[in-house]
Parts: structure tokens; C-alpha cells; sequence
């Protein structure tokens, strides 16, 4: 994924900073809660709600099953309406593509609707490298990269800032980009909105080259489909002379029935609304109308491998509608930036370690950053057991197994730093299956009770710097229950 | 009504009132109760920081002593859940690894007879009002593995209702996660701190003398955050003032 993200610390660590930053935690729970609030309800006016998740599920599944076919009909579709569909292997091959399609132009700047796919491959920065300036046009991720900041959250990218913080990115950066903010902007929504628009509107009406993603492809059309509700990506789409959208392998559809499910589900979810306020959808290229070349470059980048896996590959159901990181309680406290992905909450906790491998430290301490108290499968409007995911993934750190990587079944061993905790779960399972061993080490915990420091050694401190520990009772219940039901000690 | 109560290894070694209570509240129920000695844990912590081979010998060992029993009670909605969720999973992962039907096979029978206690009440037994008074002014924590994992609903509800002299206030943002998560409070314990005391604060700001739960765990792990917060709230499980009566009353 996106280079931004290389050598990020574990999960805890990087946690850490934002638990202790009361503005961030604020600016979160805020933002969380009332999205949160707005889409229960959203929800609960669809009385079909079950069977449209269900349904949802289903589809995905299906497709993902017969991912091969369905991809083939739809390079067909595409190639048959005037399109060029490309096939890039990881992010390296895409970013390649892509560059060089833009190259071919002559240009060198693009407008870009906002897109999870080109950011979990670090499309700006490797068209930076090679002299193209990409300009943000949704407003969050505008103030995301006027900002020199990275996103935090999947639909709301920007959710880590406040109205001051977002004028003073404004008044000082918008300069250096193109058209600066009006003189006295206050931190209005209304007038940043403005700001942004004005900024943006020469971007639109100069662009010859626009760069999208896609919400989802149907196969049997080759149509692409993008929701937003700002209508920049509208513009984007329709008036560059150039269109080069790159999306995700798991995003085809079969057919334009199946959307009638997920343009319920994807609004609601997201932005607890009925429906986006546009809709956008363009098949290859039509004379007179909208880009005159269109192209398709379908990315994998670990999507296949994820795919092999039997547990993990519920992940590709995904339709990023990011309702499981707005009810994550651990998202709320530990902040975007801490999963060091593009794709932060839950469903980044599952996605990024099996794109990625979980060979790095960050990703190998993703599955447990959760506390799989559940509210993330409970609001998946395509029912991905996100905590069978997360303990499936803490399997492959902890244990190793058996895993596709590049297409090849290796054989993983498990992550580095879990051997002490290998050991210790080794000698408490065998205690655990040996009554009398338990019972020992009950009766010897109970006696010396009196001499049990406050505080803990080791990785007990984890514990002991925030709370306090029970007091060991006299005695375990086990001795209590001999001593007044008489019970046979059956203890082997 | 003969049943197995598993205590499950956190209540046995750290609260035992809890087991006294469940033992107290079910006699008086006419239930016949039995502690099978040979029980040992579930292997939940095992199976959820990623340990599931580690796991198989104590599931099948969780079989060995309850399997003979008509239903096992155990007062954690997080070891039900294990029980009655993840076992089957275990079975059908071993099947999928070609390692045959032994475990599923060895499991089933004591996935459908494992209750979590509120569960057994209102569900096997049929009683809400189980002639408990416990005075006080209460709050009550739904834990996430009873509330989402078996879907408690509002069973522990309707019992604590039922209580004399208890008066139930609800508690804000009850089914947000308190942040214990097991093995979670140890491997992201800033994240698991900052969540129990956000926990707290919403449980102080509603008055009550006490915080109920159906799992000593997070009880455990909310009362440790209480504790060193010097908030004047304690922490009780359910099957406690269950138990309470004007006679022998629930300290």
C-alpha cells in the first residue's frame, strides 16, 4: 500500500499519542456519535433492512466466487463500449499505468475524485515523482492534503479536524495550489464550503485529465459507478478530455439488478442518507459526451491472495461504507492514523494485514486492535464477521499457518516478540487441563494473598498503571465447595 | 432439575461469591445443583489472542466433564458465547483443516446445553421475580459477548426489575464496549484504560450506588478503573443480587 505508511509503529504505540490528545478525542467522538445516531435511524425506516443485508451478502459472494468469469465479461463490456481495460498486478504496476497513461497526454495535472483505491497505492505521490501535480477535489480530502496530513477515516477523511483548524489549512495552503482563500474567511461552514468551491471551480473547467475510483463495476454493461454527495466527482468525470479510473478486482457486480441493493445499503450506512445526492455512472466513452478516451485499470494488489483464504476473504465484501468505524469504540479513542492504512476501524484492522502480509510490525499488531466486542458485524450492511477475521488474522501472528502470498501457499511462521507469550499460554493450557495443577495454583495464590504487590511487574503493568486488581479471596471456590457439599475430589 | 454450574476459572479463583451466590440462588429455586470438580476454563483467552490449537485440548476437556450433565449454567455470557459460538466454529475449522469430525463430534454435546445464568432463569426455568431484595439504587453494564454474542436481550432486565426494593437506572452508552476485551486490556492497555473510564463516568453520572453485570470479567475490569478513580460506586454481578434476600442479604 501507500509508501506514506512505511515503518509506522505497532497499533498500541501509535494509539498511545492520540488517547492523550483531548481535541483529537473529541473532534472523534463527536463526529462518531452523531454519524452514528443519524444512520440507527436511517436504518431502522427500511423494514427490509435484514433481507437487504442478507442480499448484499449474498451477491458479493456469489461474485467472488466466480471472480474469474465475471472479471473476463467484464474487460468485454468495457473493451466492446470504447474503453481500455489494464490489469496491474500491485500498486508498483498500477502507479506505472497510470503515470504513463497521463504522460501520453501531454498533461501534467490531473483532478481526481476521491478514491480509497489510488490511495491504498500511493497514486499522488508516485505521479508527483514523475512531474504531475493530482489535485484533491472532495472537500475532506482537499483539506486532507492541503493540509500535508494523511486520512483518518474512510468517508469522512478529514474527520480528525475542526472548523478552525480546516481555515487555518485553508488561509495558508490554498495559495501555493491555485486560487487562495478569500481575504477574512472565518470558520463558517458555509464560507470554508465557498472557499473550497471557488478553488476548486478553475481546477474542474482546466483539467483535461480526470482520475477516479469506482464504487462498484457491473459486469454485464462494463458500466462504472461512483456515489458522492458533492457533485465534484460529477465534474470530474464528465469534463476532462481523459478519464483513467482504477478500481479494486473485488468491486465488479454482475448485473445493474444487483445495485438496486447497494445503493440502498451503501447511503444509509454511510452517510445515513435515504440516497447520495449523486449518482454517477459511464460506460466506456460516447461521442459528444463526457472524456473521449476512457481507461480501466483493474488493480489487485493482494486481492487475490486474500481471496484464497477461506476466513479472511469475507474482508472483499466490503463496500466502504465505513459504519464500523464510526461504532468502533477502539476507532473513537485511538484515532485514524494509528491503523497506519488507508483503511483505519475495523474493517482496516482485517483488510490491511491480509493486502499487506502481517510480516510488518504494524500490521502484525492490527488483528488485535480490537476488543471484538462485536459492534462492528452488527452494523455491516454486508454482514462481514469482522471479529472471526480479527481472531482468524491474531491465529496467523500468534501460530503461523499455512497462507497465499503473490499467488504462491507458503507457510507462515508466526510474527517475531510472540514467543514469551507462546510459552505462557502453553503452561496455562496445560495447568487448565489438569484440575489438581489448577487447584495448586488457586490454593497457593489464596495463601499468599497478603503479600500480593499493588502494582505488577512485566506485562502485568499494562494492567496495574490504570487499575487496580481484585484482591485474591481466602478461598477459590472449588476448596469452598469440598469443604460444604463434601464433593468428591474428582481432580486428576 | 439436576444442572452443572460452570464457574468458569476467573470466578472460581477471584469470586467466588459469585459461585456461593449462583449455588444459593438456584437451590432456592429448586434446581439440584452440581460442581463438577474436574472443571477447569472454556479456553476463550486461548482461542481470542490467536491460540486456537491451544484451544482444542481444553474444549475437549470442557466436554469430557460436562457432557453427561441435562444443561450446564455458568454465570459469564462471555463463556456461554464461547461455548455455544466458537465451539462449533473449532469443529468445523478442524473438519475444513482434514483433520475429520473427532473434535465436532466430541463438542456438540454440550453446545446446546450451555446457558449463560439470566438466560437459564427466564428461558429453561420461566421466572423473572426470583424473590431477591437488594435495596439500592442500580445500573446495568450489558457486556458485549451477552448482549450481541448471545443476545440476551432484556432478560437481565426483566430480572433485575423483579428485585425488591432495587431501583434500576439506566445507564448512558450501555452497550458500548468497557474496554476489557481479555487478553485486549494488556495488549492495547491505553485504549482499554481510556475506554473503562469513559465507562465509569457514564455509570457515576446516573447516581447509582451500584454497577451490575453478567460477567465478572469486565466487572473486574471496570471495578480495577473505579478503584483507582476513588469513584463511590461498587461493582456487583448479577447472580449477587440475585441471591440477596432480606434474610441473607448481598452485602
Amino acid at each position: 500500500m501507500s509508501g506514506t505508511f512505511v515503518g509506522m509503529p505497532a497499533f498500541p504505540e501509535a494509539a498511545r499519542e492520540a488517547v492523550g490528545n483531548a481535541t483529537l478525542r473529541g473532534n472523534l467522538r463527536h463526529a462518531t456519535h452523531t454519524i452514528r445516531a443519524k444512520r440507527a435511524r436511517a436504518v431502522a425506516e427500511l423494514s427490509d433492512w435484514a433481507e437487504l443485508r442478507e442480499a448484499g451478502r449474498r451477491i458479493k459472494d456469489h461474485t467472488l466466487r466466480h471472480l474469474d468469469r465475471y472479471l473476463e465479461q467484464l474487460e468485454e463490456s468495457v473493451t466492446a463500449a470504447g474503453g481500455t481495460v489494464h490489469w496491474a498486478a500491485d500498486a508498483e504496476e498500477a502507479n506505472r499505468i497510470v503515470t504513463d497513461l497521463v504522460r501520453a497526454t501531454g498533461e501534467s495535472e490531473v483532478v481526481k475524485v476521491k478514491s480509497m483505491a489510488t490511495q491504498e497505492i500511493g497514486l499522488n505521490e508516485a505521479l508527483e515523482a514523475a512531474g504531475i501535480r493530482a489535485y484533491e477535489t472532495d472537500l475532506a480530502e482537499l483539506i486532507v492534503q492541503l493540509g500535508k496530513d494523511r486520512p483518518s477515516h474512510i468517508l469522512v477523511p478529514a474527520i480528525h479536524r475542526n472548523r478552525g483548524e480546516i481555515r487555518d489549512i485553508f488561509t495558508e495552503e490554498m495559495g501555493t495550489w491555485g486560487r487562495p482563500a478569500p481575504e477574512g474567511l472565518t470558520d463558517t461552514p458555509a464560507e470554508l464550503a465557498e472557499a473550497a468551491r471557488l478553488h476548486l471551480r478553475e481546477k474542474f473547467l482546466r483539467a483535461k485529465v480526470g482520475i477516479s475510483g469506482a464504487n462498484f463495476m457491473v459486469a454485464e454493461t462494463g458500466t462504472l459507478v461512483v456515489v458522492e454527495s458533492e457533485g465534484n466527482g460529477r465534474m470530474c468525470l464528465t469534463l476532462p478530455e481523459t478519464l483513467i479510473s482504477v478500481v479494486g478486482i473485488e468491486k465488479v457486480v454482475p448485473s445493474w439488478r444487483d445495485l438496486e441493493v447497494f445503493l440502498q445499503t451503501l447511503p444509509r450506512s454511510s452517510t445515513a442518507e435515504r440516497m447520495n445526492p449523486y449518482t454517477s455512472m459511464w460506460t466506456g466513452t460516447t461521442d459528444g459526451d463526457g472524456p473521449s478516451t476512457f481507461h480501466l485499470v483493474l488493480l489487485d494488489n493482494g486481492r487475490t491472495d486474500t481471496l484464497a483464504d477461506t476466513v479472511g476473504r469475507q474482508a472483499l465484501r466490503c463496500i466502504r461504507c465505513s459504519a464500523c468505524l464510526n461504532v468502533c469504540p477502539v476507532y473513537e479513542r485511538a484515532g485514524g492514523h494509528a491503523y497506519g492504512s488507508v483503511y483505519p476501524g475495523p474493517i482496516g484492522a482485517i483488510l490491511s494485514p491480509q493486502l499487506r502480509g502481517t510480516a510488518s510490525e504494524i500490521d502484525a499488531s492490527l488483528p488485535y486492535a480490537s476488543s471484538l466486542c462485536g459492534a462492528c458485524y452488527e452494523v455491516c450492511p454486508v454482514a462481514i464477521d469482522i471479529p472471526e477475521v480479527l481472531v482468524h488474522l491474531r491465529e496467523r501472528v500468534a501460530e503461523g499457518g499455512p497462507a497465499v502470498r503473490q499467488g504462491n501457499r507458503v507457510l507462515l511462521k508466526p510474527a517475531k516478540g510472540h514467543a514469551a507469550e507462546r510459552a505462557a499460554v502453553r503452561a496455562a493450557r496445560w495447568a487448565l487441563a489438569h484440575p489438581a495443577a489448577l487447584r495448586t495454583g488457586q490454593r497457593l495464590a489464596s495463601r499468599t494473598r497478603r503479600l500480593h504487590p499493588r502494582t505488577l511487574p512485566g506485562p502485568g503493568r499494562a494492567w496495574t498503571g490504570t487499575r487496580d486488581l481484585p484482591p485474591v479471596p481466602a478461598e477459590p471456590f472449588r476448596d469452598w465447595w469440598q469443604r460444604t457439599h463434601g464433593g468428591k475430589d474428582t481432580s486428576k | 432439575m439436576r444442572v452443572a454450574l460452570f464457574l468458569t476459572c476467573v470466578n472460581d479463583t477471584l469470586y467466588p461469591d459469585t459461585g456461593r451466590a449462583v449455588v444459593k440462588l438456584l437451590t432456592r429455586l429448586g434446581v439440584d445443583v452440581d460442581f463438577p470438580m474436574a472443571q477447569t476454563c472454556c479456553g476463550q483467552a486461548h482461542y481470542n489472542t490467536g491460540y486456537r490449537h491451544e484451544t482444542e485440548p481444553l474444549a475437549r476437556h470442557f466436554s469430557d466433564v460436562f457432557g453427561g450433565y441435562e444443561a450446564i449454567v455458568t454465570p459469564s455470557g462471555s463463556c456461554a458465547a464461547m461455548v455455544r459460538e466458537l465451539y462449533p466454529r473449532m469443529g468445523e475449522r478442524a473438519r475444513a483443516e482434514g483433520r475429520g469430525d473427532s473434535l465436532a463430534r466430541t463438542l456438540a454435546p454440550v453446545v446446546p446445553k450451555t446457558y449463560e445464568l439470566t438466560e437459564f432463569l427466564v428461558d429453561v426455568l420461566g421466572v423473572t421475580d426470583v424473590g431477591a431484595w437488594f435495596p439500592h439504587k442500580v445500573t446495568y453494564h450489558p457486556t458485549c459477548h451477552g448482549l450481541r454474542g448471545l443476545g440476551l436481550g432484556d432478560r437481565p432486565r426483566r430480572l433485575l426489575e423483579a428485585v425488591k426494593g432495587l431501583e434500576l437506572v439506566e445507564l448512558p452508552g450501555a452497550e458500548e464496549c468497557c474496554g476489557f476485551g481479555g487478553t485486549f486490556a494488556l495488549k492495547n492497555a491505553d485504549v482499554s484504560a481510556a475506554m473503562g473510564a469513559d465507562k465509569v463516568r457514564a455509570a457515576e453520572s446516573t447516581g447509582a450506588q451500584v454497577l451490575c453485570a453478567a460477567d465478572n470479567s469486565c466487572l473486574m475490569h471496570i471495578g480495577g478503573t473505579m478503584s483507582r478513580l476513588r469513584t463511590a460506586m461498587r461493582p456487583v454481578h448479577i447472580a449477587e443480587i440475585l441471591a440477596s434476600t432480606e434474610e441473607e442479604p448481598a452485602v
